[in-house]
């Protein structure tokens, strides 16, 4: 389980967020959306422990497996090298990975579906490859939440479907307690039970994906009308996609 | 999502590295051998090789030929003396480097190495050497680095750029307390002790000036050696590796402490020798990639290879002996340069 109780935090005399309380228990997935500059990264850090808290508590693993936007970008060691470091919480202070440790990355690799990225150089790998990459380090802590920062922010479309994807099929699994945030109420339909909405007035609802993912809602979040609109799947499928208004405009 | 169902294929056989490792040893060796060879007198390698198998046989006996003299009480120790500093410099460079993602820093930028140029001044300024200077060196180098974490710990956190900051202003201060030091010190006595000491040699060692430097620079290196996998944890942002279960904050002030024994002994026992913790860990860099676990006993045996073949040319070159610091600093920046360019040619590359 992981969440937050009565949480506020401050920097300076100014209030990023005040008495939050949210729980993610395992099996279930959450979705933060909120504009920008609202404090959704710095309520991860909150939740991840890297953000002291004014008041209130947190409740979290010793480890979570997090997915940064950006991670370990300069480090020229391969995808198995960053997957074995999701185990450095096991290894300590003078510890060094084993074949066990090497294992349990390759496992976490297979998992995330990029074994081919075991060997190649993580510096010379596309923001996607990195992606998966950071995901299956993030398995490997063996942590039961596990947290993304806007995990689908700087992919193209392919990108953003395998992620979508391999998010959903996390939480399938009913094992993990995942929160993810995003700009796309799209992408909290595809992969979250429930969705935490941090208004651009200062507070804070929550509930599952269907009551919270609906146009009057997001208008007041957004500032933008938003809309339905029917979308037909790759076989055949009508379902319903979210947009804003300005959707579709042509400028020509 | 297509999940493989097979394991990646076995990790490749690492025999390039133990290539590599193995002619570093070997060019250590030969290095050795040839700083104890060479000189204005001159000693044959299978000479060289009889004269230690019989002196590790008899210890006790003194030793009485010319040449038995020559190796063993004035040249041997300064070999060894040089290829320990040489490792310890070039390991507390590579870890610094790792430390603050920044391949171009080095122990001058956290100030150790202008505390403990003011610590060994001092203790010369008041004519000691041996322990006092020693002890002198590594206190100011520690001081220096404890300045720096308190200047740079701000609201309970420390950054990586102001601990950069810091390092540099209290670098700066300790370099004017080594002028005061240069200013009031006797033209006649003092003053030429420190500023020779300062250039950076070798030329007084002795087996007792050795083993003041053994305990100093072996724990350094053992620290340093212990955490090689923790510093690729530590390479990464700071949030990163919290995430992890890592503590940056406080494990990078392992690795400091580590810098500042090895920092302090070498200059304390051989001046300031500056550019080994530059340019050796690139050249290792370039030679077996930037896993610490590599990288740190790769650094270790270039650095007292190169340092210890440094020295020989510092003492074979002219009549006079150059100054090392002098000659480290023409070689090492030139080679960094080249260096510095075949890095970010590959960087761009990549």
């Amino acid at each position: 389980m992981i969440g937050l109780e009565n949480a506020s935090v401050t920097f300076g005399s100014r209030t990023i967020f005040r008495n939050i309380s949210f729980r993610v228990p395992k099996g279930r997935s959450m979705a933060i959306l909120g504009p920008n500059g609202r404090g959704k990264t710095t309520l991860l850090r909150a939740l991840l422990g890297f953000q002291s808290l004014a008041s209130g508590r947190r409740f979290a693993p010793k480890v979570a497996g997090y997915v940064p936007q950006h991670g370990a970008s300069q480090a020229k060691l391969t995808g198995l090298d960053i997957v074995v470091m999701g185990r450095a919480v096991q290894l300590g202070l003078f510890g060094q990975p084993t074949a066990k440790d090497r294992e349990a990355a390759e496992g976490a690799l297979v998992q995330v579906g990029a074994c081919h990225l075991a060997d190649m150089r993580y510096d010379r790998m596309s923001g996607g490859q990195r992606q998966m990459v950071l995901i299956a380090r993030a398995l490997a802590t063996g942590s039961p939440a596990l947290v993304f920062d806007e995990p689908t922010s700087a992919l193209d479309l392919g990108n953003q479907s395998r992620t979508l994807q391999l998010l959903d099929s996390l939480r399938l699994r009913r094992e993990f307690a995942i929160i993810f945030t995003t700009h796309d109420p799209n992408h909290a339909l595809a992969a979250a039970d429930d969705v935490l909405l941090m208004m651009p007035d200062g507070g804070e609802v929550s509930g599952p994906v269907h009551e919270m993912i609906e146009p009057g809602k997001l208008s007041t979040l957004y500032g933008v009308p938003m809309r339905w609109v029917d979308v037909q799947g790759p076989v055949g499928e009508i379902r319903r996609a979210i947009l804003p208004a300005f959707a579709g405009i042509e400028a020509a | 999502m297509s999940n493989v169902a097979a394991a990646p294929a076995v990790r490749r056989i690492p025999g390039l590295k133990i290539g590599i490792f193995g002619a570093m040893i070997i060019a250590l060796i030969a290095s050795m051998l040839l700083a104890i060879s060479a000189g204005r007198f001159s000693v044959s390698v299978p000479r060289i090789l009889e004269i230690i198998m019989n002196w590790v046989a008899s210890p006790s006996v003194a030793p009485a030929e010319m040449d038995e003299r020559i190796v063993l009480l004035v040249r041997l120790p300064r070999v060894l003396l040089a290829a320990l500093a040489g490792a310890g410099l070039a390991v507390g460079g590579a870890a610094l480097q790792g430390v603050f993602r920044n391949p171009l820093v080095s122990p001058q930028v956290l100030g150790i190495s202008q505390g403990a140029a003011f610590g060994g001044a001092l203790s010369l300024l008041v004519g000691f050497h041996g322990y006092v200077l020693l002890g002198l060196s590594f206190s100011f180098g520690l001081l220096a680095l404890v300045l720096v974490g308190a200047l740079a710990r701000i609201n309970g956190r420390t950054e990586i750029l102001t601990v950069i900051l810091s390092g540099t202003v209290i670098g700066a201060l300790f370099g004017a307390f080594v002028s005061i030091v240069q200013f009031v010190a006797d033209p006649n006595t003092s003053l030429p002790a420190i500023v020779f000491w300062l250039m950076g040699s070798f030329s007084t060692a002795t087996w007792a000036r050795l083993w003041l430097a053994v305990p100093g620079i072996t724990v350094g290196l053992l620290i340093v050696f212990a955490l090689r996998y923790r510093l690729n944890l530590l390479a990464l942002e700071d949030s990163e590796a919290r995430s992890l279960g890592v503590n940056p904050d406080k494990e990078r002030w392992y690795v400091f402490i580590a810098i500042s024994l090895m920092t302090g002994t070498s200059v304390a026992v051989a001046g300031i020798i500056g550019w080994i913790g530059l340019v050796v860990p690139h050249a290792a860099r370039i030679l077996v990639g930037e896993d610490h676990r590599a990288l740190i006993p790769a650094s270790a045996l270039l650095g007292a290879a190169y340092l210890t073949f440094v020295d020989t040319l510092a003492r074979t070159l002219t009549s006079a002996e150059i100054p090392l610091g002098v000659l480290t600093a023409i070689i090492g920046a030139p080679v960094f340069g080249v260096l510095l360019r075949r890095y970010f040619k590959e960087a761009n590359r990549a």
